[in-house]
């Protein structure tokens, strides 16, 4: 089971707590799963944003592999200029 | 796309080496064609008719004296952008419909009200001063912390503030709240030998390209057309248009020009939908360029800032403790960076606490667009600004003090998520290293140094990669090149093919011709569309091989690929002399058609950059006048594959900075009205304002990318703020809280601070 992090404001909005534990193989299914665990965090998941497993930025890959060992960190959408 | 292996350990024979760029013929010689040289036979001039107020309700727009003016084919307003569900279902989008035509309010001084195309540009400027507009001047607020004021004046009657529990329901200027952090700060604090907080301020600084926006829309009578432009991303304006416009997708073909410089400010559009609205309605083509005026009051500048931070660090130097509380105004509209720029502040760091507060406001303002590391170099003003006032006070020299607390491979980020490989360790010690750091200084002079981070992105790429008959090769890529990118994209695809640079031809190709590709930003560039044609020119040479292996009657996987050459792979496979590159294309129609790669990808993995700056400068005690002595910079770039082009992003970063934090700001009257929408007034450094940038690469090699590129573009515009005011803050004995330092507001710093610093 991945240990799912929540970027700060993003906590808030699931009572407080700052991590979950998600079996889920990939990008598509963790957020799915994080969304019914928290429901109040369904709409922000659903305008979008960036989730980093083992260090690694994923703004657009849905179906990008989860191990269950990951370090995954749920952060707000990001753009450059 | 995993690194292939130690970079040091291969042999780049293209990669890595200076080459001509490209485009640099047609640029010195004023044969490049910019966004302003289109033309289309029975042109059409279209203008835009401004808000001259900061704040006001429209009551009526009356065209018809305009109209009934000989020469004018079109007029739209906002009515000619009705709503539709694309724009709907997006909040985004609604948005930028609203800042091309202001509908129900102008909402900042130089918002667009109504176009008018017109057969030249007198009559349009005529026209436009026939367009009778009834406004009701509303009160306006420009500044972040008065727009935050429970009686300020609303910009918006839906906005609520969110990431806020209970928060009343009522309107607010106050579009954001957002928070990060970790450990207990109050701890961290307490356990300080040394706390130091400051606030600080940032001006609102414009991108600064030269180019001014300029397009040429043509529709036809059947509703499809072309648009041509200077854009960061002819995906995204074509998609945004065609959507604001209620038109399919596939019915706009947009072409972009040679650019003239966009620092991320052309990731969005102003003018282009209105000219496809003009030429839609006029069924002519329609020109439209901006003027200098237009470009500071309607386009995008970057967020401007009221940033308060405290830090605390043990005599050893740990930092114990960070708190900091970012207020960021984005102009007329929600989406300041303000949550890029709580992220990166500390990003260098590795504070034992950590508790950071955003804000995100809107105000009267033009609404902003991104700006070169969007939200970080005003963070990271304020951050290295205590970092190296902390250093001093505990007496430890400020490149240890870094190096002390610096954020390293494996480390644990400020925003979360552990660091793969970093090279910011690499930066501090090169700068401690350099000559420049052991110069002995004079009186009035200062050092200081800060460094910065940048995250770095990927995206949607697509690169299409085609054999000509002779060998040589033309690639085409969808992301506009803002920065040398052809340079490096033909010394990739020369490198895998084993041919020489100047036997790649790469373009910028248009929508039609191309899958989509994200825009320009991010630093994306030489990672994402390098990483796809990497991968394209491998998929061109399996088919050089199969071409082969047909002739020479073996099977494919019998051959390989060797400097631009198929071989046998073995003695089993066959006796047979290399066959050239030019060979195979020569018979491509003979052995199986056109030989091509292509490669389509959401590229991830770009790998954050790192800088440190370090900069000397003079201050003349009776006017103000800060002289920058001399500058270095040293930035990690992963791989640099065009050294000379990463430089340049390095150079042309760092002046950008030394802009914002010496003369660069939107100034306002009393009535909200820009004072100063023009290069006299908005002062950008020129070459003779500076010294010769000096740069060092880093390669810490990005395991995200086959050769471990790293984007270079926006990291070096992060610690120029902080680094100029650090060596000014060490010259005059007073720190500077608010940026720029123009010489009245240094003045009066000196008059009322001077007095030395804590051990500065």
């Amino acid at each position: 089971m991945a240990r799912v992090k929540l970027w700060g404001s993003l906590s808030r909005m699931a009572d407080g707590q700052k991590e979950f534990e998600i079996d889920a193989p990939n990008i598509d299914r963790m957020l799915t799963a994080l969304g019914e665990a928290a429901p109040k965090l369904k709409p922000i998941l659903a305008k979008g944003v960036t989730v980093s497993i083992d260090g690694t930025l994923y703004r657009l890959d849905k179906f990008q592999a989860i191990q269950p060992d990951s370090e995954v960190y749920i952060l707000p959408r990001m753009a450059g200029g | 796309m995993p690194l292939d292996r130690d970079p040091a350990d291969r042999d780049y024979k293209v990669v890595g080496h200076r080459h001509n760029r490209p485009d640099g013929i047609d640029k010195v010689t004023g044969r490049a064609k910019f966004g302003a040289d289109m033309a289309a036979p029975g042109l059409l001039h279209g203008k835009i008719l401004r808000s001259p107020h900061a704040h006001a309700r429209i009551k009526s727009i009356d065209v018809s004296k305009a109209l009934a003016l000989e020469g004018v084919k079109a007029i739209v307003t906002a009515a000619d952008f009705p709503d539709n569900p694309a724009v709907l279902e997006d909040g985004e989008l609604t948005n930028i419909r609203y800042n091309v035509m202001a509908r129900e309010k102008a909402l900042y001084d130089g918002h667009a009200v109504a176009a008018v195309a017109a057969s030249n540009p007198r009559i349009a400027a005529k026209a436009l001063k026939l367009i009778e507009v009834d406004y009701e001047v509303l009160p306006h607020v420009v500044d972040v912390e008065l727009a935050m004021k429970d009686d300020a004046p609303i910009l918006h009657d839906h906005i609520r503030t969110e990431g806020v529990e209970d928060a009343p329901d009522r309107p607010t200027n106050i579009a954001e709240r957002i928070e990060l952090g970790y450990g207990d700060v109050e701890a961290g604090f307490a356990e300080a030998d040394v706390v130091i907080e400051r606030q600080f301020r940032t001006g609102a600084a414009h991108q600064g390209y030269i180019e001014p926006h300029a397009c040429l829309a043509n529709i036809s009578g059947d509703g499809s057309g072309d648009l041509w432009c200077c854009t960061q991303g002819q995906f995204m304006v074509r998609d945004v248009c065609a959507q604001l416009n209620g038109m399919d997708v596939s019915k706009l073909r947009v072409t972009p020009s040679e650019i003239g410089g966009g620092f991320g400010g052309k990731t969005t559009v102003f003018i282009e939908p209105v000219a496809v609205a003009l030429s839609r309605k006029a069924g002519k083509p329609v020109k439209i360029v901006m003027n200098r005026g237009e470009v500071f009051r309607a386009t995008g500048p970057t967020a401007s800032s009221a940033i308060w931070v405290k830090m605390g660090c043990k005599k050893d130097g740990t930092i114990t403790a960070a708190q900091a509380e970012f207020k960021y105004q984005g102009g007329a509209f929600p989406g300041s960076p303000v949550s890029m720029g709580a992220m990166t502040a500390f990003a260098c760091y590795q504070p034992k606490t950590l508790k950071a507060i955003g804000w995100d406001v809107v105000t009267n303002r033009p609404k902003q667009a991104a700006y070169r590391a969007p939200g970080a170099p005003m963070a990271a003003f304020a951050v290295e600004s205590i970092v190296e006032e902390l250093a001093h006070t505990i007496g430890m020299d400020p490149v240890d003090f870094r190096l002390k607390n610096a954020a390293t491979s494996g480390s644990k980020s400020s925003y979360g998520p552990t660091y793969s490989d970093i090279g910011l360790v690499e930066t501090l010690e090169a700068v401690k290293a350099h000559p420049n750091y052991a110069i002995k200084l004079g009186p009035n002079q200062g050092r200081g140094v800060a460094s910065g981070f940048w995250f770095n992105f990927g995206g949607q790429t697509a690169v299409t990669l085609n054999l000509n008959i002779d060998g040589t090769v033309a690639l085409s890529v969808g992301t506009p090149d803002i920065g040398g990118s052809r340079a490096s994209m033909c010394a990739m695809a020369a490198e895998e093919l084993g041919i020489p640079y100047h036997h790649v031809q790469t373009i910028i190709a248009d929508t039609g011709s191309l899958g989509f590709n994200d825009v320009t930003d991010g630093s994306r560039v030489t990672f994402a569309s390098g990483l796809a044609t990497i991968e394209a020119a491998r998929n061109a040479v399996k088919v050089l091989c199969q071409r082969a292996a047909k002739i020479w009657g073996i099977p494919a996987d019998a051959v390989t690929w060797e400097n631009g050459c198929a071989v046998p792979a073995g003695p089993n496979a066959g006796e047979f002399p290399p066959m050239t590159i030019k060979e195979l294309a020569k018979q491509a129609g003979a052995t199986g058609g056109p030989i091509a790669g292509h490669f389509e990808v959401s590229a991830d993995g770009a790998g954050p950059s790192f800088a440190t700056h370090l900069v000397d400068a003079e201050v003349d005690r009776e006017t103000g006048r800060i002289t920058i002595l001399r500058y270095l910079i040293v930035q990690d770039a992963g791989k640099a594959v065009s050294p000379a082009y990463v430089e340049g992003q390095m150079q042309g970063g760092a002046v950008q900075g030394i802009g914002w934090a010496l003369n660069e700001e939107y100034i306002y009257n009393d009535k909200g009205v820009m004072e100063n929408p023009g290069f006299l007034d908005y002062r950008v450094p020129v070459a003779s304002d500076l010294p010769m940038i000096d740069t060092q690469i880093v390669e810490v090699p990005n395991p995200g990318h086959p050769y471990g590129v790293r984007g270079v573009g926006e990291t070096s515009i992060v610690p120029p703020l902080g680094a100029v005011a650090n060596a000014v803050a060490a010259a005059v004995g007073a720190r500077p809280e608010e940026l720029p330092m123009s010489p009245p507001r240094l003045l009066k710093l000196m008059k009322e601070q001077a007095q030395p610093l804590a051990a500065e």
